[in-house]
């Protein structure tokens, strides 16, 4: 009998678990394969959180950067590991998410911060939305041209809107407001460490979440067959800029993150450098994989933090090497290094 | 009137032949292998080193430098593809691209420890040092050899792929790979030469072209997107369509820093999502 529905087979070469693995049943399954790398990874970057918490004082400020990073990377990952969209531009989300709260504070006195946030989201997501419909026009190089091309121009406007931006010089004098009236931030960065860290949850939550939707799980369907994908009824066109405008919302809550925490916005938020960067992290950590994601920021951020202090030529070179490194022999980045390991410790029990 | 339309003409035509000379073996290796090369750049970077240490610290004739940039890039390109360029083919664009991002930046560092982060300008023969006259306007004359070195390179290549067997080839592996693999042609030993010949054109441009694009250790990375643009625009696997694709954006770029400066660089992305929008394999692209 053949199936009575056309159902999309997972392919082998699948670098996220498949709807059956990502629901399983017992914590025994739970412990095993892939959904195992995620677990352990969750733990420890848990454990890491709290620990930093209880003892690390003076790498409270070093901890939010490293929380945004983690969003900034996952807003990347949906739309790169997921969906299969390269983009080489999506510093510019950051960035804008970054200005709204920096200008809506120094210009408009607008300094609560939870509405920042969702104002960074609202303008990310507006842009998100008006180039993508363009940018989801062409695929391969076109589309990396396109992302480069509007990041490039958007950075340009904010360096000459001097009025508006502040320019090259920055946006200084952004004052923000206690969160929920409640919270001041305070010098030694605690305030700024743990609303980054319950943004970062709600976040991961929202990631992990969507992707184990039916609508996550089409992303991927269209990343590895468009064609399959279009036959079955899916609008294609439509959810790829869905999940466009959602990645930008992202990325401008953690541009604006930075915006608040920092009371700066300089014109390294639009720079190109953070587009590859960003796209590094991801890759580093593994595409396709939100636990991948996160933990390639944590590392890349902690390296970045202790390399380019000593030289930031070195730093270049070092990540070069380690990025080549990861591309030609780990191209599943950190997670499926993490996937071995649990494999080789857990006894084979399944033949 | 007469004589700022003149200067931006002559400028926006230098600007664009450095770019077009830079640009056309990424065109050209990128339509051939389909491999998204990020670090070409770093190879014009590489021939504009070696143009400034020929003339500076081995106090070779510049006309000998040039030659020597070109062979020393196409060299480092010959090696570069067959180590590690090579088994990247047919991998997905997000590890190419990575991968090549990953050789810009060791460059990057790579140029910083050797020569500095500062610019160099390598040294100029007395001949192209001076001023020419062209319609009552002086222009130097340096940047009228640009625009001739940019005219000879696309006339060379036109003859080079148009007319040689080894052109044949290559426009034939260009056009259906599988095919012209089916016939005898050896596209291992194509896609060699071609990535040399490619990389060995831009450190040609990067020499030739310190002039206009500054040689500093983050030249790979600083005009990347130009590099870019012009393929993208101008067509994968064409000679003539990153040629207008330059030609445009020079003079479209020159004009408007020209006349209208507050806007920068503005005039030029927005004339490249038009054409992109319009036409998304570029204006002469066998393939997008």
């Amino acid at each position: 009998m053949p199936r009575p529905t056309v159902r999309v087979e997972p392919v082998k070469r699948l670098s996220v678990p498949h709807p059956g693995a990502a629901a399983p049943s017992t914590w025994r399954g739970l412990a095993m394969g892939r959904t195992g790398s995620d677990l352990a990874i969750a733990i420890l970057l848990g454990l890491g959180a709290l620990a930093t918490l209880a003892f690390g004082e003076s790498y409270w400020l070093l901890g939010s950067q490293v929380a945004i990073t983690m969003i900034f990377a996952l807003s990347v990952d949906l739309l790169v590991g997921f969906a299969g969209i390269v983009t080489l531009g999506h510093a510019v989300f950051f960035g804008v998410g970054a200005y709204s709260v920096g200008i809506a504070s120094v210009r408009l006195g607008w300094t609560e911060p939870l509405l920042g946030l969702l104002l960074a989201a609202a303008v990310a997501a507006l842009l998100g939305a008006a180039t993508g419909v363009l940018v989801l026009r062409t695929r391969g190089l076109g589309q990396l041209m396109l992302t480069m091309a509007f990041a490039s121009m958007v950075y340009e406007i904010a360096n000459r809107a001097k009025p508006l931006t502040g320019g090259a010089d920055g946006l200084q004098g952004m004052v923000v407001s206690p969160i929920l009236g409640l919270f001041d931030f305070d010098i030694f960065g605690l305030t700024a460490f743990l609303y980054t860290l319950a943004v970062l949850a709600a976040v991961v939550v929202f990631a992990v979440l969507m992707t184990r939707s039916p609508y996550g799980r089409s992303l991927v369907g269209i990343r590895e067959n468009r064609v399959r994908m279009q036959a079955i009824g899916t609008g294609v066109q439509k959810r790829l800029l869905s999940v466009y405008t959602l990645s930008a919302a992202l990325a401008g809550i953690a541009g604006a993150l930075l915006a608040q925490t920092s009371q700066f916005v300089g014109l390294n938020v639009l720079h190109f450098s953070l587009s590859g960067e960003i796209l590094i992290i991801v890759a580093l950590g593994g595409a396709g994989r939100l636990w991948g994601a996160l933990l390639g920021a944590v590392v890349f951020t902690l390296f970045k933090d202790r390399l380019s202090a000593l030289d930031p030529a070195y730093w270049y070179f070092w990540l070069g090497l380690l990025l080549a490194v990861i591309v030609l022999f780990a191209p599943k980045g950190l997670i499926g290094l993490v996937d071995r390991l649990l494999a080789a410790g857990r006894p084979k029990e399944t033949a | 009137m007469i004589t700022a339309a003149l200067t931006i003409l002559f400028h926006g035509l230098a600007f664009a032949m450095v770019l077009y000379i830079v640009s056309v073996g990424l065109g050209i290796t990128m339509g051939l292998m389909n491999f998204a090369n990020l670090a070409h750049g770093a190879f014009a970077a590489a021939g504009g080193y070696v143009v400034v240490v020929a003339t500076r610290s081995l106090g070779l004739p510049f006309w000998v430098a040039l030659p020597a940039a070109f062979v020393v890039v196409a060299l480092a390109g010959a090696v570069v593809e067959r180590l590690v360029v090579r088994t990247l083919y047919g991998a997905d664009e997000l590890r190419q691209v990575l991968f090549s991002i990953a050789l810009l930046f060791m460059a990057i560092a790579g140029f910083t420890a050797a020569f500095g982060p500062l610019q160099q300008q390598p040294e100029i023969p007395a001949a192209l040092s001076g001023q020419i006259a062209l319609g009552g306007v002086e222009f130097p004359s340096y940047r009228a050899f640009v625009i001739a070195a940019g005219v000879v390179i696309l006339a060379a290549l036109w003859l080079l792929i148009g007319r040689t067997r080894i052109g044949m080839r290559i426009r034939a592996a260009v056009d259906n790979r599988n095919m012209a693999e089916a016939i005898g042609v050896d596209t291992r030993m194509l896609f060699t030469l071609t990535f040399a010949l490619g990389t060995g054109i831009a450190g040609l441009g990067g020499g030739i072209g310190a002039d206009v694009l500054s040689i500093t250790p983050t030249y790979g990375q600083e005009y990347l997107v130009l590099f870019l643009i012009v393929v993208a625009v101008g067509g994968l696997g064409s000679i003539f369509g990153p040629f207008l694709a330059a030609l445009c954006i020079g003079v479209v770029d020159v004009a408007g820093k020209y006349l209208i400066p507050e806007f920068g660089a503005f005039f030029i992305y927005g004339v490249v999502i038009a054409i992109l929008l319009a036409k998304p394999a570029g204006l002469f692209g066998v393939r997008s």
